[in-house]
């Protein structure tokens, strides 16, 4: 005699009991407080904002307690929540121009006006693990100088493409007059135009830009990239207020912006110029925003006039339609639910074929 | 007991509304593919978005809502998605097909006929039939336009030229009212001609932000060529629960000796049989 198995509701409900031990650990240990998160763990709470699109280092925080430091599950509960805020209204374009920065290097010239701030970067720490100080890294010598210094704000960081603009020697980017589209309201469509395809990079999935990114360098569309500037910091957040009748501040966003310097375009009677990447992206996080720049480039093959090369992150539609990790591990992870059903007919078939070729063997 | 903290059925009106629309062009147009701006749910993508938006812009208070999974009701992620009904909406559940006003499914088609007035919400992984065949949706969207469709005649014809037979075992494309190509979703051809129906029909792509619909009696072709007509196949086996002859089957395997039984996929309709008097093989007297 055969029973089916039910229980379903029952599996569901240990299975969340189960995870929220599991989330806890050991409680010998002291709990994660958000702030601690928040605090020490904010090149994570950077990612999962830039990918859930959404600034809140608090809720970010909060996320990735929920998630167990699975970021990506973190950035799917950011999601989830931000598609059922109402929306207030746009904000004033930022001006990254007037960032109050913590970091602004440029390798395409030694100096600058501004000059180089190196700011709080791995890049020259050696990889010793920290075995004898836990991880803490090195003692603080002297005073840190924090954002928005007196003396660092009084001067201006005037972008690096500004520059290089005012000879000519990189294309121009006229500002758009038309509203921008919003992804997050209206279905992707393609061919997709510059404005909507940034706006799917920068939510997009780190690893992901960073392997397209990486594959251009590589040969697969390239365009070789210099990093004009890259710069991390604050910018304010205005908005017109119609009862003011001008437009206000209305908080401030951590940014990383890079702009890229590429191989330049010219014809017999358009000079030779460089061109530009772009990339921006929320809080500190700088491999996504170089990678979004490059990607950005690869994709402008056909606007600077360009040969396709067939290279993957030419490719818009291959691009924008798998940048998503919420889309594709949501699709990838839903292999896990039950398909006996289409398994079953396929199986029915594979053994039909298979009997009937049987059958003519045997004849 | 609703939870408060939501609006009926979770989507604000607002949202509702813009997939009420988009599911009205898609019945308007029966079969074509109605780009719609997909929210982000709070499940994951892949998992039934798309249906579950389709079905929370259909429900109303006074709805009876049944949830099935490869045809269970007590599949986990069927679950899932009722519970999820139940907590925001507050609608009453039922697992009985007739009683129910609107049937979420994943992967089947009830075998008890569905009437008037119900409305069948498929959750889509893949709405685009030709996407296999052509992995660019500008390409796709041209060729359903000029309905283009000799690419998946030739693809049908090579299966046939090359195992001796169409060797597409779900999601079996089908043409709606001899204008569209439609994909019916991971459904076994078995259920194909139960897409001509009484009820609504309606498609959710979460993912791929697509909405698209059958219309009642409206009617949908399975493709196939004249010397190799379409077949609604099923495993060759009566069910060893209820002894129904025509109903899709579920192989369960039983031991690690080759051991198999059959059993309905649709859970519902193998119990309503039982409860019937209705008896195969293996069932024990005391099974109802």
């Amino acid at each position: 005699m055969y029973v089916a198995v039910k229980g379903g509701e029952k599996a569901i409900d240990a299975a969340h009991d189960w995870l929220a031990k599991e989330r806890r650990g050991d409680r010998a240990v002291a709990e994660l407080s958000l702030a601690q998160i928040r605090e020490q763990m904010s090149l994570a709470v950077n990612r999962v904002m830039a990918e859930g699109s959404l600034f809140d280092p608090d809720l970010a925080a909060l996320a990735i307690k929920q998630a167990r430091g699975d970021l990506i599950e973190a950035i799917f509960l950011i999601r989830a929540y931000r598609t059922t805020l109402p929306r207030l209204g746009a904000s004033r374009p930022v001006d990254t121009g007037a960032m109050r920065c913590d970091r602004r290097i440029s390798a395409t010239f030694k100096d600058a006006p501004g000059g180089q701030v190196l700011g709080p970067t791995f890049d020259y720490t050696h990889r010793l693990a920290g075995l004898q100080t836990g991880g803490r890294g090195g003692r603080i010598r002297g005073r840190v100088p924090v954002c928005g210094d007196a003396t660092d704000e009084a001067v201006p960081k005037p972008r690096i493409t500004d520059i290089l603009g005012r000879d000519g020697l990189i294309q121009d980017e006229p500002p758009g007059e038309a509203e921008p589209p919003d992804m997050t309201r209206a279905p992707m469509d393609y061919p997709a135009g510059r404005a909507l395809r940034l706006q799917a990079l920068t939510r997009g999935d780190e690893g992901f830009l960073l392997g397209m990114a990486y594959s251009t360098q590589r040969g697969y569309g390239r365009n070789h990239p210099f990093v004009g500037e890259l710069r991390i910091g604050t910018v304010e957040v205005e908005m017109e207020v119609p009862e003011l009748g001008e437009a206000v501040c209305v908080g401030e966003l951590t940014l990383t912006e890079c702009e890229t310097v590429n191989q330049f375009a010219g014809s017999k009677i358009e000079p030779a110029q460089f061109t530009r990447g772009y990339g921006l992206v929320i809080g500190q996080t700088e491999r996504k925003a170089i990678s979004m720049a490059l990607v950005d480039r690869a994709l402008r093959w056909e606007e600077l006039g360009e040969e396709d090369s067939g290279a993957p992150a030419q490719d818009a539609e291959f691009v924008l339609g798998h940048a998503d990790n919420i889309q594709a591990t949501g699709f990838l992870e839903h292999i896990k639910l039950p398909h006996y059903v289409d398994f079953q007919s396929e199986l029915e078939l594979v053994r039909r074929m298979r009997a009937e070729a049987a059958r003519e063997a045997a004849e | 007991m609703t939870d408060a903290a939501y609006n009926f059925a979770y989507l604000d009106e607002q949202t509702k509304r813009m997939i009420r629309r988009a599911i009205l062009k898609g019945v308007a147009i029966p079969g074509y593919q109605v780009p719609f701006a997909s929210r982000e749910m709070p499940m994951p993508y892949g998992w039934g978005t798309g249906g579950v938006q389709v079905t929370a812009a259909c429900l109303t208070p006074a709805d009876t809502l049944k949830v099935i999974d490869q045809g269970a009701d007590d599949t986990t992620n069927a679950v899932s998605i009722r519970r999820f009904f139940q907590r925001t909406a507050g609608v009453a559940a039922t697992e009985r097909t007739a009683e129910a006003s609107v049937i979420q499914t994943r992967h089947r088609i009830p075998e008890t006929p569905l009437t008037e007035g119900q409305i069948l919400v498929y959750q889509v992984p893949i709405p685009e039939p030709l996407r296999f065949l052509e992995p660019r949706e500008t390409e796709t969207r041209r060729m359903h336009a000029l309905e283009d469709y000799g690419l998946m005649h030739v693809k049908l014809y090579e299966d046939i030229a090359r195992n001796g037979a169409i060797s597409t075992a779900y999601a079996y494309p089908v043409k709606v009212e001899g204008r569209y190509v439609m994909d019916p979703s991971p459904v076994p051809k078995f259920d194909n001609p139960k897409l001509e129906s009484p009820a609504i029909q309606l498609f959710g792509a979460g993912r791929e932000q697509r909405i698209y619909a059958i219309p009642p009696y409206t009617r949908v072709v399975s493709l196939d060529f004249e010397d190799h007509p379409f077949e609604a196949s099923k495993a060759d086996h009566a069910c060893d629960l209820c002894g129904a002859e025509e109903s899709y089957l579920d192989e369960v395997i039983t031991d690690d000796a080759g051991g198999r039984i059959f059993v309905c996929s649709d859970t519902d309709f193998c119990a309503g049989r039982r409860a019937g008097g209705h008896r195969g093989a293996l069932a024990a007297e005391d099974v109802a």
